[in-house]
């Protein structure tokens, strides 16, 4: 086991450093003086000269590079020029409530997702499997910006259930809260949800034709003791992992999401920064995210790892 | 009347023939290849079928309902949302098939090279494109479309290029299980330059996987567009664009939910046509997938 972790701690060191590299990339492609156009409006030669220098823009590029990740290693991803506060303190201001958003869509993937790809895989070439392939179609195919709008108008301006938009904490008030989060929720994990089932369609019906669930029916357990006791335990490993892959699909939906419901969180706080030209918090918010996706990229290798005995040999 | 049995394989039988008429049983497929033939029909003929000006506001008809004079009803400056839908799926398609073809184009070459060459190239460009991959895809064609500013032209190279590892990935897989092949050693053996046994030996043996990813990256990418579009990031009013109409549409959605519904059931039939065609293409052209 820490032979295998070495192994793959080395293996994300020169991913880590390449994504750093597109990211500190990404400010070469302002074009122009990156120092004026960062300066927005405040066309200020005194502010435009002091960007240039905190940015090191007189220094080779090898050199500002250097600067740029000496300081990201020290959590220092730059500073909001518009709200004038550290990025990182923005980024953690804003995850708890995305986390929520995230991990409440993967509960609703989950709770739809699986069941749909076992009842397919189960009855295969059936109406069920038919039903649960047209779900999956449909999850894949709709702008998750879309099915909010519609949700919009039916639960909040039809029926008057649900509130259209707002985000309550749920320290402050829990049922408010889950109220606001119902439709967002759904809405990120649908798509999710549709991804899953196809996944676990696919082990499932892996794992159904495999030796041992015959002998088990062979041994004269009913079907239902051989789905999910026998195949669904082996085929739920790898829905996991992958599960854990699609973090990155739940964080680009949470952007639109976020935006349609008006939730304050890390989807909105990158979509602000892009239209008031806050390009430290965008750089931040994509160098946040994709260290987030490596390490649970790690974190999935390792659970498989731990799980299937084959692997450690 | 019974013909007998057919041969197994039929004179000039190819596997590109069976695969099409395999594609061509394929139900679902057929139905995505119809939506979308309608949809490139609308598209190029939308100058013409059009009823209105996509662009040109009327006062006196502000988010009217639908109706015999306005079909999909208005928006809120009067501009006909029918013709706003079908002007709007050039934006999509062109945007769909630019960005694939800027992956593909940055893509196929780089997983080709990493696979043929091998040893360090091969490592630098598959850290490189695990990196990428790193970045989820639309925050990264967000953060792309933001540097290089907001249009129409800079969302598909933004999602051209975000989605390029993928192309990168799938090439070289494939191209590393090919180039063992013995047709390979034997194109070697007689003494083909290695560009000739890249390009003519090995490249189209790899094509078929890699239009099936093209087909439901298509997908994928209109998707992209209409959600860079929805934030501002892509085509830029007045231009009609589905992702912008539905950004306007979700605040005036309780009193005038037409504006909302026409553009996004758009966009999920054309997207819905890319993935039924590209899943039977998958089909077809790999039997053993299931």
């Amino acid at each position: 086991m820490p032979r295998y972790l070495l192994k793959r701690l080395a293996a994300i060191l020169p991913t880590i450093f390449f994504v750093t590299v597109i990211i500190f990339g990404l400010q070469q492609l302002l074009p122009g003086d990156a120092a004026a156009i960062l300066a927005g409006e405040n066309q200020d030669p005194t502010v435009i000269a002091y960007l240039r220098q905190k940015m090191h823009l007189d220094e080779p590029l090898p050199m500002r590079y250097a600067y740029w990740i000496a300081g990201v290693a020290h959590g220092d991803l730059g500073e909001s020029l518009r709200i004038q506060e550290p990025v990182l303190g923005l980024i953690l201001q804003k995850l708890p409530v995305t986390l929520e958003l995230a991990s409440l869509a993967m509960l609703v993937a989950l709770a739809i997702g699986v069941p749909a790809g076992i009842v397919s895989a189960v009855g295969k070439d059936t109406v069920w499997d038919y039903a649960a392939n047209l779900f999956a179609l449909w999850g894949l195919s709709t702008p998750n910006f879309w099915l909010g709008i519609l949700m919009i108008l039916l639960f909040s301006v039809q029926l008057g259930w649900l509130p259209a938009s707002g985000y309550v904490s749920p320290l402050e008030d829990l049922k408010a809260n889950l109220a606001a989060m119902v439709m967002p929720a759904f809405v990120l994990g649908n798509a999710i949800a549709a991804v899953l089932m196809r996944h676990t369609r696919s082990a499932m019906l892996q794992v159904l034709n495999a030796d041992y669930v015959r002998t088990a029916r062979a041994k004269g357990l009913d079907e239902r003791t051989v789905v999910l006791k026998h195949a669904l335990r082996n085929a739920l490993t790898p829905i996991i992992t992958l599960g854990a892959l699609e973090f990155g699909t739940l964080l680009s939906g949470a952007v639109l999401t976020e935006q349609v419901f008006s939730i304050p969180g890390f989807g909105k706080l990158i979509v602000d920064a892009v239209f008031n030209r806050d390009y430290a918090v965008v750089q931040g918010v994509v160098l946040f995210t994709s260290t987030v996706y490596i390490v649970l990229n790690l974190l999935a290798d390792l659970a498989y790892f731990v799980v299937n005995p084959r692997l450690r040999g | 009347m019974n013909a007998g049995p057919r041969p197994l394989m039929e004179r000039g039988d190819t596997p590109g023939r069976r695969a099409l008429r395999r594609l061509l049983r394929r139900r679902g497929a057929m139905l995505g290849l119809a939506i979308l033939l309608i949809f490139i029909v609308l598209a190029i003929f939308a100058p013409w079928i059009a009823p209105y000006d996509p662009v040109a506001a009327s006062w006196s008809a502000v988010r009217k309902p639908p109706s015999a004079e306005y079909w999909f009803g208005t928006d809120e400056i009067g501009r006909d949302v029918l013709s706003r839908v079908l002007w709007g799926a050039r934006a999509s398609l062109l945007a769909g098939l630019v960005s694939v073809c800027i992956s593909m184009a940055l893509g196929v070459p780089i997983g080709l090279l990493a696979a043929y060459v091998g040893g360090w190239t091969d490592g630098l460009i598959s850290r490189f494109t695990d990196s990428m991959l790193a970045v989820p895809f639309l925050i990264l064609a967000i953060a792309l479309a933001a540097f290089l500013g907001p249009s129409l032209t800079n969302a598909m190279i933004a999602i051209g290029v975000s989605a390029t590892p993928i192309f990168i990935r799938l090439t070289r897989a494939q191209v590393l299980a090919v180039k063992v092949e013995d047709f390979v050693e034997a194109a070697r053996a007689v003494g083909n330059p290695h560009w000739r046994i890249a390009l003519r030996h090995i490249l189209p043996n790899v094509l078929p996987p890699l239009i099936v990813q093209a087909t439901l990256a298509i997908a994928a990418a209109i998707i992209a567009e209409a959600s860079l579009s929805f934030l501002g990031l892509g085509q830029q009013p007045p231009a009609p664009s589905w992702g912008s109409m539905l950004n306007t549409a979700k605040n005036y959605v309780d009193n005038s939910p037409w504006m909302a519904v026409w553009p996004g059931l758009a966009i999920f039939m054309l997207v819905l046509s890319f993935n039924l065609f590209g899943d039977g293409l998958r089909d077809a052209l790999d039997p053993k997938h299931k």
